[in-house]
């Protein structure tokens, strides 16, 4: 990320109008999460970056790498983590897309290919893989991630959590469907299972293809 | 004085009487209930929705009750360490959540109950001490829970070696266990969102509207004896 050092990281456009995902993620709830939470992340990242570049001696430049980066002993550092929101939330407004069900985009429908066929070699069927990614994610204890994403040693695909604004460092992410509370609630209050069982018609499919694609160096 | 081949005889009968009679019943792990609010559900308007408190007591807290109460069963039922260690987590998550939405209904109140009014007393005096000013205390308290990276609660704490007010925070529904809890602030967002929505810094400020400072002096006192 060159644009790191001078703060000039951009919120994202999302790829699709705020209301292209109902009835299944609200309008309300897409410009709150993009424009609110994303939005005070990338602010937030961007005012550490150009604090920490105005850094001049070599004791002060050390310790501002020390604060940017990952501090290794299972704890994030706090501009660490405000890069996280950011990642996060960039693969997540890309692996959405309007419901093809509902004539809006591609979102939700999986069509034969390679990712098709590892789901269903790996998972049984794509109702077992959605069923357990499901499972996974509602079990998260707190905020947190779920993920489907290809494991660099052995390129299967796995399910897999992180907790927080954690980065997903295990794998490679394929799918990833935010849990936090902001990220439903205003619509499904506390019923986060209907969340994650709504998700899966605005999954983009094409893109987590894509991903998949990379991930397994095809 | 009996034989040892007659002690060998009765030392398992008397081994499964002292079961018998020590034992709990078989399935009588204790049955949690949700504790009822001090309060009309509206009763912290308007700094805190009604509708939040309804979602937050009958569904988010009645939730950790009945996963609590499961886990417990479920444990009642182990007789290997593995099995129990397999439980940890659901009593971890839902006990916390149990204890720490007990403690937090009892320590808002209504405004026309005393919410958000601190009279000098011992623990004014002892916040003062320890951090020159209730004013400075709540800034301090804000800025550390709203910090929290995810979900999590805000303390004041009595941290009984060092004799002394503390802020801590703990992740997730973990519990406080390393001071006896005065005052908790729930930051998860389920506990605000619905009516501050991204705004968390707002609900913090708006809680100390309805902060049961009589409560929290009470166990203040409690946990200075």
């Amino acid at each position: 990320m060159a644009a790191a050092a001078t703060g000039q990281h951009k919120l994202p456009d999302l790829p699709y109008p705020y209301d292209a995902l109902e009835p299944f993620i609200s309008r309300q709830i897409m410009e709150l999460h993009h424009k609110k939470h994303h939005q005070t992340y990338v602010n937030a990242l961007n005012a550490a970056e150009v604090s920490y570049s105005k850094a001049s001696t070599p004791k002060e430049r050390i310790a501002l790498q020390a604060a940017l980066k990952f501090n290794g002993g299972g704890e994030y550092s706090d501009a660490f983590i405000k890069l996280a929101w950011h990642i996060n939330h960039t693969l997540f407004w890309q692996n959405l897309a309007g419901a093809a069900s509902e004539g809006k985009g591609s979102g939700g429908a999986l069509k034969d290919g390679p990712l098709k066929k590892a789901i269903d070699e790996t998972f049984g069927s794509f109702d077992n893989f959605k069923k357990e990614f499901t499972t996974t994610t509602a079990g998260i204890q707190g905020s947190g991630w779920g993920w489907l994403g290809v494991n660099p040693q052995n390129k299967r695909l796995e399910i897999t959590t992180t907790p927080n604004q954690d980065p997903l460092l295990t794998h490679a992410p394929v799918i990833g469907v935010d849990v936090w509370e902001h990220a439903f609630y205003l619509q499904y209050l506390n019923v986060k299972a209907d969340y994650l069982n709504a998700i899966w018609n605005v999954i983009n499919f094409e893109e987590a293809e894509k991903r998949y694609l990379a991930a397994v160096g095809k | 004085m009996l034989t040892t081949a007659t002690r060998t005889l009765v030392r398992p009968a008397v081994a499964r009487l002292a079961a018998r009679r020590f034992a709990a019943p078989a399935g009588s792990a204790s049955v949690h209930t949700l504790p009822d609010l001090p309060y009309a559900y509206n009763a912290l308007e308007p700094h805190i929705a009604e509708d939040i408190m309804k979602l937050h007591h009958q569904k988010h807290h009645q939730t950790y009750v009945t996963g609590l109460n499961a886990a417990e069963e479920s444990y009642a039922k182990t007789s290997t360490p593995k099995e129990r260690i397999k439980l940890q987590a659901a009593l971890k998550f839902n006990g916390g959540g149990h204890i720490n939405h007990t403690l937090f209904w009892k320590n808002l109140a209504p405004e026309s109950a005393g919410g958000g009014k601190l009279e000098s007393g011992p623990l004014k005096s002892a916040i003062e001490a320890d951090f020159g000013s209730v004013d400075a205390f709540i800034k301090k308290m804000n800025a550390t829970t709203a910090a929290i990276q995810g979900s999590g609660w805000g303390w004041l704490g009595y941290n009984p070696e060092t004799k002394k007010l503390e802020i801590v925070t703990t992740p997730n529904q973990d519990p406080l266990l390393s001071h006896t809890p005065v005052l908790g602030i729930d930051i998860w967002e389920h506990a605000f969102y619905l009516q501050y929505k991204n705004v968390k810094a707002d609900y913090l400020n708006a809680i100390w509207n309805v902060i049961n400072w009589k409560e929290a002096e009470s166990r203040f006192l409690e946990a200075k004896q």
